[in-house]
């Protein structure tokens, strides 16, 4: 067997230097040197692979124009986040709400998936979308819900074109947009014209998901306690525009029958 | 349950006339207490107001508001008496003048700014991009890496995970089915980050615990990462554990990816390449790699990855 490389030499020594001086054990001192090496090769990150290049462009221009411009604002968000937004939104490539709305890194803890459904409450089937509720509304404590809907829906779309009698096209995103058949049966019990059908159930999913959002146990508790808001949004952008309103539960004075 | 009018804030796209619209619902302000939202940022990233724009009210004819109107006016009456002893807060209509503001500005400095663009956005879109990224308000992808409109299909869910095949049907294998099989993608990125709340709880996670959680239920999609965390970096202390386990997850999940059939199918082909990348926002730093299909097939047996095409930028 051929001795010991000169590379593998320095390496040992320098996991040795770094056990020494800054007291770091042999998995994080070779994670250090790892992360030194990579340090070392990045100086020329130039990538042949334009995809890669844009988010390494992207990322540069965040550190340069955001992250270092103001260092009190990232370090204090370093140590914690307290946003008072949960959104959820669409996964579609063209409605990011950082975009859309303008949201700044710290303000909303977001959920993004097809078609921006909130399933009800099922512990065993959608464990995801629970484990973010229950992250934002116990743990970080937020204050508005917002559903952001938008035009164009492929999601919606699938869920308009469902077939009846049960076949699947797609495994997974058929699974999932079924979620919103009790908003297509009310679009299409409301005898919406056919040309206006794909947007009243982009708008009427929305309403679903926030009706959903209250058989969450913790969502319903901190409503009554006045401390959460659900609110609806739905952006088209095929003529600009953005529309915004709330889901409000009242419950009248009782008739009083002596 | 009364599902209110709603606020449509729309421009007309006439570049001659900036106005701006707002209908406003004629009934309460909201009785929840709302904060403002944080005044910190905004100071930082302030934004300039269109001082053209003018306010109108006009009717809005959509379904939502014909729903609203039916609603019989003594429902209302009821509402405004019984809300008479709460004390009124301005945090909702706030609220709505805030979200306004943004919309309006985006609308303006970029929406106006490339109309083309998003005219044919509005046909289709084309992203090549599939990003998997973490729910956490510090981490949006558009944010830090600088993703426009149309180019990167985005989930995000707690803790970036990614389940694998044969645990069935969820929203994020949904997003990939779609991603992969109708937008035909060429890349798939799975990004992780530090401080992450989700990898600290499964890290946390007792192994007989409350399965009432639903958090539980969740991170425990990242369980094999943390085996392999414990198997080879326990002695470290739990912070260090908890940055180590946010990659293992990270490649975990990139393994996971490779047991949806059609997934696999295309890396073989080379037509499409799967990337993990590590947001660090405490020193503000990101590595991203791409997994090296070949090589890690050799690997497979122990969950191995193999790696190339690493970049670290700091």
């Amino acid at each position: 067997m051929a001795g010991v490389s000169v590379s593998e030499v320095a390496i040992q020594g320098l996991k040795k230097l770094l056990s020494e001086k800054e007291d770091l054990d042999d998995v994080a001192a070779g994670a250090k040197i790892e992360k030194l090496t990579l340090e070392l090769q990045g100086q020329k990150s130039h990538s042949s692979d334009p995809a890669v290049q844009a988010i390494t462009d992207g990322f540069t221009d965040f550190k340069i124009n955001h992250f270092e411009k103001y260092p009190d604002f990232y370090n204090e968000l370093a140590e914690g986040q307290s946003p008072k937004f949960l959104v959820f939104a669409c996964s579609d490539s063209r409605v990011s709400p950082t975009f859309i709305l303008n949201f700044k890194p710290g303000e909303a803890f977001m959920v993004r998936n097809i078609a921006n459904l909130v399933p009800p409450f099922n512990q065993i089937r959608y464990s995801g979308v629970g484990a973010a509720i229950e992250y934002a509304v116990s743990v970080l404590g937020v204050e508005n819900i917002l559903v952001i809907g938008h035009s164009r829906c492929g999601g919606i779309k699938r869920l308009m074109e469902l077939p009846g009698d049960g076949s699947v096209h797609f495994d997974f995103v058929d699974d999932w947009v079924q979620i919103g058949l009790p908003a297509k049966s009310k679009v299409v019990a409301q005898g919406v014209p056919a040309d206006q059908q794909l947007e009243a159930l982009e708008k009427e999913a929305v309403n679903l998901s926030l009706v959903n959002l209250q058989t969450y146990p913790y969502v319903k508790e901190k409503i009554s306690e006045k401390k959460l808001a659900l609110r609806g949004g739905y952006y088209n952008f095929v003529n600009g525009s953005f529309e915004l309103w709330e889901l409000k539960t009242c419950i009248s004075p009782p008739i009083i029958i002596e | 349950m009364a599902i209110l009018p709603s606020i449509s804030v729309s421009l007309d796209l006439d570049p001659q006339r900036h106005t701006a619209v707002l209908l406003r619902t004629p009934t309460i302000s909201t009785p929840f207490g709302l904060h403002r939202i944080s005044v910190k940022p905004q100071k930082i990233f302030g934004f300039k107001m269109d001082s053209r724009e003018i306010e109108q009210t006009r009717m809005s004819s959509s379904t939502l508001t014909t729903k609203a109107s039916r609603e019989p006016s003594g429902l209302t009456q009821e509402l405004d008496s019984k809300l008479q002893a709460v004390p009124e807060s301005e945090s909702g209509c706030d609220l709505f003048k805030d979200m306004k503001h943004r919309f309006l500005s985006f609308k303006k400095n970029k929406y106006m700014e490339h109309i083309e663009h998003y005219e044919k956005l509005a046909q289709s879109q084309a992203p090549k991009f599939m990003v998997i990224a973490c729910a956490d308000s510090r981490v949006c992808p558009s944010a830090i890496l600088g993703f426009q409109p149309g180019e990167a299909f985005t989930v995000r869910n707690v803790a970036n995970l990614v389940p694998p095949f044969e645990s069935g049907p969820s929203e994020t294998n949904a997003a990939l089915e779609f991603a992969v099989n109708s937008l035909e993608v060429e890349n798939v990125l799975v990004i992780g980050h530090s401080c992450c709340g989700g990898i600290r709880a499964l890290m946390s996670m007792e192994e007989e615990g409350d399965s009432s959680s639903f958090i539980r239920n969740w991170v425990v999609v990242g369980k094999n990462a943390k085996a392999s965390t414990k198997a080879v970096a326990s002695n470290l202390s739990f912070d260090q554990q908890c940055k180590h386990c946010e990659k293992e997850s990270i490649n975990r999940s990139l393994l996971n990816l490779l047991t949806y059939p059609w997934i696999e199918e295309r890396v073989r082909k080379g037509i499409l390449s799967i990337h993990g990348g590590y947001y660090d926002f405490v020193d503000c730093t990101f590595e991203k790699w791409t997994l090296d299909y070949e090589e890690s097939n050799l690997k497979e047996a122990n969950g191995g990855i193999s790696v190339k095409d690493q970049l670290f930028w700091c």
